[in-house]
């Protein structure tokens, strides 16, 4: 009697265990999971690396609204460089096309590989902001000391909400020299 | 019904019983299921006054604007370790504490299933304490970053030093010591219950551990995954939730939270427990709707699990989302409205009296339900942007924790001590530490929804000149709050040493034996319980779900 209670418990802390080490395994599932579910109708998050590189389409430009779009420039705290926009913000009409420089210099003697990350404020409208071309778009090399200006090419979609009147977005330099990169 | 009262006649004269190891390797050894249930209660007791400390250094702080007496990096560190203190050190052992004493006292049990696993976890337990603690004189400092550790804030040289990785290992010795908890729990309240017992004739306490359990299995495991996940980013190079390696700081509170949320309630769930087991006794009546307060406590728990994004409704979460997680948060305060009705409904016209672990439970009621007011409030989305990262946000899970959790921890002490070491506490004193605490619990905390309101952020050791006078007034309340508890210190002392002399009966409250099987044992407890398994179980609790 005494024994098979002693076999039972063990039988089940046993199975216990495996359910806690199953839900470690759980825990790094919900990094894939994340990324499925952000693609989601309903969720349609833009994960910082999101690459949407689009398509230059000629759209009816609205002359009657304006929208202001702030350029900001950030760099992660060990990245050894300057980092600016030529002009920190712009009115622009959506469906016209605007091409804005930024500068970047690799203050170190050496080379450096940097990855540059958007976000937008208000996060949602992400998905209006077309971009044609961006130094975002891929890993930036920079030899040593090298100064690089890079266009940014974009156009606001028409189909905006009307009720967006200002739109920040910023760029985050992180050295990714020593680091890994997926993809 | 009352014919449990004379069952312990059996054992009583036991030949075989054998009592503890002399000496102090009796404590380090020990497998018996009331020496662990002592030792973490007390361990539990110490980091109460050493998170409490760290508490008293953050009001002493802010009491007055400007900078007095810390620094901003050892202000962010004590808010840290005070949040991880308290949480992974005194209420979850304290609770595993009150399990191992209870669990097979209630249900008939020799002790926990696996007796060994349970000598290990509490020490464990101790190791991972110590380990966080040696953080705090490390260079840098302990982690500064919030006992939530977000990205990247947490993995900034600025915020963490040398203590990350120490942090980090030590939440995985918390957590492993937690899971083998929960399986001893799990597997005690399953195959150690006395034949007489069916599951729906467990008492509340028994349940809502049992439902506690599970939680803990599900999520420490998922913690321990994500604090991993913060290791390798920071040594290793991976990218979870680097951003320049196409990771998502965003994906760690989500993690995060999905353990986050159900550890709240396995911080109150239990807390539920014993005030279903108090009340009734101090009622004098049956607890009313057992059967309700099993399946509420169970819809709680399902419900942790599918809210946990309500604690970062401002991260820009689309409108769907943030729809989705306020309804189902709302739903919470139906079971939770179930529970503190049947508390009410058992006072209800019950002959009641006032001794101090019923006092305890009922400012419980009162306040916790205060607490899950401003939740609600919180639930809801669009008035969370305003909420957010305030001090109303300190002000909601301080009520549901400390005139909550900790209250119905005291209630317990109170309720179970003089059965457990067969003296009576002074209750004279009791009443004082009572009425001192709760006052100023609410001294403390009350006034920090109107800072919460007027916009004053968390974790700022230093604050604009508006927010002066609330401050001041909370701090006073805290610091009131901190003294009070030395006479709870003193009272478990004294009573541990003999308290007032008087001898207490096995029931030791009146009729309590109708309630519960623990009060069929002689008091003290002896060493070794329920060999023979009782044949009746007390049905009092149970009465209106049969």
């Amino acid at each position: 009697m005494k024994d098979s209670v002693t076999n039972k418990n063990i039988k089940l802390a046993r199975t216990l265990l495996l359910v806690a080490v199953g839900m470690f395994g759980f825990g790094y599932a919900l990094v894939p999971i994340y990324d499925v579910l952000c693609e989601w109708k309903w969720i349609q998050r833009d994960r910082p690396d999101d690459i949407k590189k689009a398509p230059e389409i000629a759209y009816k430009v609205d002359v009657n609204r304006e929208v202001t779009v702030e350029f900001m420039t950030i760099l992660n705290e060990s990245t050894p460089m300057d980092f600016h926009a030529e002009t920190k913000s712009l009115k622009v009409h959506p469906g016209e096309y605007y091409t804005v420089n930024f500068y970047a210099k690799n203050k170190t003697n050496k080379e450096i590989k940097a990855r540059a990350i958007a976000s937008f404020s208000p996060a949602l409208i992400s998905q209006y902001f077309e971009k044609i071309e961006c130094f975002c778009f891929t890993e930036q090399n920079f030899k040593a000391n090298e100064v690089k200006i890079m266009p940014m090419r974009f156009v606001i979609n028409p189909e905006m909400p009307e009720q967006y009147k200002t739109i920040t977005l910023s760029y985050t330099f992180f050295d990714n020299t020593e680091r890994s990169v997926k993809n | 019904m009352s014919a449990a009262v004379d069952e312990h006649d059996h054992h009583a004269d036991d030949h075989h019983d054998h009592g503890p190891e002399k000496g102090l390797l009796r404590w380090v050894i020990t497998t018996n299921h009331k020496d662990i249930g002592t030792m973490y209660l007390l361990f539990a007791l110490a980091m109460f006054f050493i998170g409490g400390t760290m508490a008293m250094v953050i009001r002493a702080e802010l009491f007055e604007p400007g900078l007095q007496f810390v620094d901003p990096a050892f202000f962010n560190s004590m808010t840290t370790m005070h949040a991880l203190v308290m949480v992974f050190g005194a209420v979850m052992p304290a609770f595993v504490g009150l399990a191992n004493w209870q669990i097979p006292l209630m249900i008939g049990a020799t002790d926990m299933a696996l007796p060994r696993m349970n000598n290990m976890s509490f020490w464990m337990l101790v190791a991972g304490v110590l380990l966080l603690a040696s953080t705090l004189f490390m260079e840098g400092g302990a982690p500064n970053g919030g006992w939530t550790l977000y990205p990247p804030l947490v993995l900034q040289p600025i915020t963490v030093g040398k203590a990350l990785p120490f942090a980090i290992f030590s939440v995985h010795l918390l957590g492993i010591s937690s899971i083998m908890g929960a399986i001893n729990i799990i597997a005690t309240i399953f195959n150690m219950r006395a034949p007489a017992m069916k599951m729906m004739d467990m008492p509340l306490f028994v349940w809502t551990w049992l439902i506690t359990a599970f939680l803990l299995i599900a999520v420490m495991p998922v913690f321990a995954g994500a604090v991993t996940m913060l290791l390798t980013d920071k040594f290793f190079h991976t990218s979870f939730f680097n951003a320049a390696g196409g990771g998502d700081p965003v994906l760690y509170e989500h993690i995060f939270w999905f353990f986050g949320h159900p550890e709240v309630y396995i911080m109150i769930l239990p807390t539920f427990g014993v005030a279903s087991t108090i009340i009734p006794v101090f009622a004098r009546k049956p607890l009313f709707g057992y059967a309700s307060m099993v399946w509420a406590t169970a819809s709680i728990a399902f419900l942790s699990f599918i809210v946990w994004a309500h604690h970062m409704f401002t991260v820009g979460m689309p409108i769907a989302g943030e729809l989705y997680f306020m309804y189902a948060t709302m739903i919470i305060a139906v079971p939770t409205g179930v529970k503190v009705f049947n508390w009410t409904a058992t006072m209800w016209k019950g002959a009641m009296t006032f001794e101090t672990p019923m006092l305890f439970s009922i400012a419980f009621v009162v306040l916790f339900t205060l607490g899950g007011f401003t939740g609600l409030m919180m639930s809801i989305a669009p008035s969370d942007f305003q909420y957010h990262d305030t001090y109303f946000i300190v002000a909601h899970f301080h009520y549901t924790l400390v005139p909550a959790s900790v209250f119905i921890l005291m209630a317990a002490g109170y309720f179970w001590l003089p059965k457990w070491t067969g003296h009576m506490y002074n209750e004279k004193i009791g009443q004082l530490h009572f009425w001192l605490s709760v006052i100023s619990v609410n001294i403390l905390f009350f006034p920090q929804h109107f800072l919460g309101l007027a916009g004053m952020p968390r974790r700022i050791p230093d604050y604009a000149v508006q927010f002066a006078d609330w401050n001041m007034i909370s701090s006073v309340g805290g610091f009131i709050f901190g003294a009070s508890q030395l006479l709870f210190l003193y009272i478990v002392i004294d009573t541990i040493r003999g308290g007032t002399g008087e001898k207490v009966s096995d029931e030791v409250w009146e009729d309590a034996a109708k309630h519960g099987l623990e009060w069929t044992l002689p008091s003290p407890t002896p060493y070794h319980t329920w060999t023979t398994p009782p044949t009746i179980v007390p049905t009092e609790h149970v009465l209106d779900s049969h």
